[in-house]
């Protein structure tokens, strides 16, 4: 442990911008970043699977709204919609006063919603695709089995689905992490908040967002690996053989 | 590199300047340009009958008369005004110029002759005392990022204070607005305009004095800005901010104009020459 303080103290010596303080303010950015990221993906998520149900459904008083939902959410920049729900709750008359004044008086919680509601429109539209391209024989083989329509979807579609759906979600995930760099305009000090700090502070533009930019390409590199490892697993059947 | 353009570009136009047949600053009742960017209300605007007034004209030809120098008055458009001032223009800029390092790279500043203070804005319905820090304790102020109003929160009450930083003042006031902040703390003229805390019938109310120090921070104030080289000019306009300051002429045009102190009192040190 010395020696890695000695280290870093040496390696710090001799630069006016990269000092414990800024860093300090660079590792609290990354843990808000992969909070606030993790979070909305695990909400979309749990969202987007009933979502992507219904949105599949015969019944145009749930497939409707659904579909506008996504429409919405998909269409509209995630600046705009995060700016509507921060500065956009504001125009409720008396909300200050109401119990949900404490979720929105903090930056962090309308940051959250936003983002969840955004990646929960993309990832539903994401698995109703994986569901409807689920295999017409195995539904067949399903019904044949006796099996009711909760039970094939839950054993039957969902889980192919799920498989199916896994490149395209990766590709969510890191567009979520890369999209989260708006929440530092309502105050939140994540990454690119802390490099705004930096930047501001010390009139170095260069140095503060080139060494932001190398901490989101080390979290892209470790979202993609993580996947890359998932795909290898689960879609296994689909490689031909021996390979 | 971006160095090397300036000092080329800089060098070619003083290289060119001589072409212009502009004449040298001779020693006494020699005329000197003096530019500034109009308008920039109350500190210069223009009258109903188009004539340059405001508290920065007043002051500026009160130093002058000290001076024994006789002033004109160039308009010229702030993002061009130091280069203005460089390729021979005008002698001198008297424009509402904080003494910035960057800025001092490139001009001789005068000494300052007004500051603006940063003043701690709450609720009227608000009990809170800034000098007591422990009661502070987890309140949220806003302030602009990278401003030197955040720089001073940062470095004073960063253990206290919960601070938010937004990219634009407009961002602070639409949130103290909504009951998101506890505080902001503002740039005194941004303040009466955007908050108007100082009505009767205002929300908002000023708590605490008005915070101009430690200058190491919030800089030392508006100043003239002179070329480099002019060091007897600007010699002859710090005697003259030090006599309207000395006579109480700049007490009585400050209050011809603000009902706030923006006095930077220039010290006998400075002033003994």
């Amino acid at each position: 442990m010395d020696q890695l303080n000695a280290w870093f103290t040496q390696l710090l010596a001799g630069n006016a911008i990269f000092t414990a303080n800024t860093l300090g303010f660079y590792w609290n950015g990354l843990v808000t970043t992969v909070q606030l990221v993790f979070l909305c993906l695990l909400l979309g998520i749990l969202l987007a699977i009933p979502l992507a149900i219904g949105r599949g459904s015969k019944r145009w008083w749930i497939k409707w709204p659904i579909y506008a939902y996504t429409y919405v959410f998909r269409g509209t920049p995630l600046l705009i919609q995060l700016y509507l729900v921060y500065y956009g709750v504001v125009f409720f008359n008396g909300i200050q006063d109401t119990i949900f004044w404490e979720v929105f008086k903090d930056a962090f919680y309308p940051a959250l919603i936003a983002f969840t509601l955004n990646t929960a429109a993309y990832t539903t539209e994401i698995f109703r695709g994986a569901i409807k391209n689920t295999a017409k024989g195995e539904i067949e083989a399903a019904r044949a089995y006796g099996m009711s329509k909760g039970l094939m979807m839950r054993r039957i579609i969902l889980p192919s689905a799920f498989r199916r759906a896994l490149p395209a979600y990766g590709n969510e995930v890191i567009f979520m992490l890369h999209a989260s760099a708006v929440a530092s305009v309502v105050t939140i000090m994540d990454l690119t908040g802390a490099a705004y700090y930096v930047y501001a502070r010390f009139y170095a533009p260069f140095p503060a967002f080139i060494f932001v930019a190398l901490i989101y390409l080390c979290l892209t590199f470790s979202i993609m690996f993580v996947f890359r490892r998932l795909e290898k697993r689960l879609l296994a059947h689909l490689r031909p053989r021996g390979a | 590199m971006t160095n090397w353009i300036t000092k080329t570009l800089i060098t070619a136009t003083l290289l060119a300047a001589p072409l212009a047949a502009t004449p040298a600053l001779a020693d006494d009742n020699q005329t000197v340009r003096l530019g500034i960017d109009v308008p920039y209300e109350p500190f210069v605007m223009r009258s109903a009958d188009g004539q340059l007034e405001g508290f920065e004209i007043d002051l500026g030809n009160e130093l002058c008369k000290r001076a024994k120098l006789d002033c004109t008055w160039v308009e010229q458009p702030w993002d061009g005004i130091i280069p203005g001032l460089l390729a021979r223009k005008y002698d001198a800029i008297l424009s509402s110029m904080a003494i910035t390092p960057e800025r001092e790279r490139q001009v001789l500043f005068s000494l300052p002759y007004y500051n603006t203070p940063s003043v701690w804005i709450t609720a009227r319905d608000r009990d809170i005392d800034i000098a007591d820090k422990a009661s502070l304790k987890g309140l949220s102020v806003g302030v602009q990022r990278g401003t030197i109003r955040d720089v001073y929160v940062t470095q004073e009450y960063g253990d206290v204070l919960d601070i938010q930083r937004y990219g634009s003042s407009q961002d602070v006031v639409n949130d103290l607005k909504a009951g998101r902040l506890d505080l902001t703390f503002e740039d005194f003229p941004i303040a009466v305009d955007a908050i108007d805390f100082r009505g009767d019938n205002s929300p908002y109310k000023q708590v605490g004095p008005s915070i101009k120090t430690p200058t190491s921070i919030f800089g030392k104030g508006a100043a003239m800005a002179f070329r480099k080289r002019d060091k007897a000019l600007a010699a002859k306009f710090d005697q003259a901010i030090c006599a309207v300051y000395a006579d109480g002429t700049f007490d009585k045009l400050m209050h011809q104009y603000f009902d706030y102190d923006l006095s930077v009192r220039p010290s006998q040190q400075d002033c003994a020459q």
